[in-house]
């Protein structure tokens, strides 16, 4: 391991990272101007034009906020529980392949922290850890609604992961590699996986919206029920915690479901695109369109948000073990048919 | 529990299809709802910068009014005072002096007049009783402040600009 290659990932990390909590920042802009556009208003235009500022005054009022920690709350886990919610909605970032690599100096840099092969097992261990972020947020904060809330994250997303590992199986089934590189690789050009896992999509996409804790399954915060959800007794940059690693994980999902099903950098007309830009500029288009992808993924979460009301308790549940794993156990046995079908003929 | 009234409607409820168990058709029709408010025009106005028109009989701040040669109309009759459901206005009199011909159309003229606009109602009861046509409730929204003193407007901030031009 030279000294290149440390530095090399060290840019790397530290761009991706930047990047993130960027975009994490303005998606909080961003929703509230899609939500205000979808109800014929205007959303926050007074922070610099067209309110552009209006995130770094929110982080401003966050940071100035008293902070207040309840006298009966666990201190300790009390401060652990926000910044696991922000480490583990950072983390998952490191497998997501942003581009094809670029060639600098006859040196090739993926843009990529690290091929792992066992990316989508990564992507899922991190994704069910982001659920201990609330729930130690919510027994900590010794209230009964923040404790009711972190039950029904927990409850929430182990319900649906199941549904969102076995609609990756027919993923896998389909791809035959764990490796997200191999996976967006195999997507050249037009060759994207939803045209042959559609229903494998759709499962996941409603499990990522329950994953995320976005609503229509946004019972964890349900306000109407228990007043700020597991983030009732938290406050000043805490509480910023706790909404900015929603917003990451959304982008995270969003990159993932990108890379997945809708081939990451890649798009129809690359190869003439690449062959005329060059090494560094070809790739960089590519992850450009990658993240245009991401965006409209976020955009979507945004959409459905000021759409759907939220899901009662049991509609939750029904859904996802009688609705979404039957359906995905049917898309695992239709693909393995299909594939044993294609490999016999 | 015996039902209170002979009126009574059954509520059938039909066990819901396939298309309404999977919730799909519905939320595709809920977003394109949604998407198609996206590009309609947004109802709000810019408050400070743009303002609405207000209708003709728009009753807003109060002005005291002068007469044709600038000699305020106001001759403290008290009958605004008087006819104020919120008894916002106070005033004291005072008898002009001949060197005031100029500024005071009448022999008694308000040598104070407040009107404390955090009382105020914009009724307009008070544009009614006066019988000299001193004051009009013509001008716009009452700014906001910090402070309840400075909701009580005195003659500096009612009284209409003189007349520059004779």
């Amino acid at each position: 391991m030279d000294i290149a290659f440390v530095i090399e990932k060290f840019i790397l990390v530290t761009i991706i990272f930047a990047i993130t909590l960027v975009i994490a920042m303005y998606s909080t802009y961003a929703e509230r101007k899609v939500a205000a556009f979808l109800q014929d208003r205007l959303g926050p235009d007074r922070a610099g034009p067209f309110g552009i500022l209006q995130p770094l005054a929110d982080g401003l009022k966050m940071f100035m906020k008293e902070e207040i920690i309840p006298t009966n709350a666990s201190k300790w886990l009390f401060m652990v529980g926000p910044g696991l919610a922000m480490l583990t909605a950072c983390i998952g970032t490191a497998v997501i392949p942003w581009g094809s690599p670029i060639v600098v100096n006859d040196r090739i840099v993926p843009l990529q922290v690290t091929d792992i092969n066992v990316g989508i097992l990564y992507i899922f261990g991190v994704v069910s850890l982001g659920v201990y972020g609330v729930m130690i947020g919510g027994w900590a904060s010794n209230n009964k609604y923040s404790l009711l809330s972190a039950i029904r994250a927990a409850s929430q997303n182990i319900s649906y992961e199941i549904a969102m590992g076995l609609s990756i199986i027919a993923l896998l089934l389909v791809t035959n590699t764990m490796s997200l590189k191999e996976i967006v690789d195999q997507q050249h050009g037009w060759h994207w996986n939803i045209f042959y896992q559609p229903l494998g999509f759709l499962i996941f996409i409603i499990c990522a919206f329950a994953e995320t804790n976005r609503a229509p399954f946004d019972l964890p915060e349900c306000e109407t029920e228990l007043i700020g959800g597991y983030h009732t007794e938290y406050s000043s940059m805490k509480l910023g915690f706790y909404l900015f690693a929603e917003y990451i994980n959304m982008f995270v999902s969003s990159a993932v479901m990108a890379t997945l099903y809708f081939g990451g950098y890649n798009y129809p007309g690359m190869d003439w695109v690449l062959m005329h830009t060059g090494p560094v500029v070809g790739p960089l288009i590519g992850t450009a369109v990658f993240f245009v992808k991401i965006f409209a993924f976020i955009f979507f979460f945004m959409w459905v948000r000021w759409t759907i009301p939220r899901f009662r308790y049991d509609q939750l549940m029904h859904l996802g073990w009688k609705g979404l794993i039957p359906l995905a156990i049917a898309n695992i046995i239709i693909t393995g048919i299909v594939i044993a079908i294609i490999e016999k003929f | 529990m015996e039902p209170l009234t002979s009126k009574k409607k059954i509520l059938e409820q039909k066990p819901l299809t396939f298309a309404e168990r999977i919730y799909l058709p519905a939320i595709a029709k809920g977003l394109s709802v949604t998407i198609s408010h996206l590009f309609k025009k947004e109802a709000t106005i810019r408050y400070p910068e743009v303002q609405r028109e207000f209708s003709v009989n728009f009753r807003g701040l109060h002005s005291l009014k002068r007469d044709e040669n600038g000699k305020e109309r106001c001759t403290a009759c008290g009958l605004c005072a008087l006819s104020c459901p919120a008894e916002a206005i106070t005033m004291i009199a005072a008898e002009r002096k001949p060197e005031e011909k100029d500024l005071y159309r009448e022999e008694k003229y308000a040598a104070v007049y407040e009107i404390n606009m955090l009382r105020c109602i914009f009724c307009g009861l008070c544009e009614e009783a006066c019988p000299k046509e001193a004051i009009y409730l013509d001008g716009p929204i009452v700014p906001s402040d910090y402070l309840r003193k400075d909701f009580i407007y005195g003659k500096d901030k009612l009284v209409e600009q003189p007349l520059t031009n004779k």
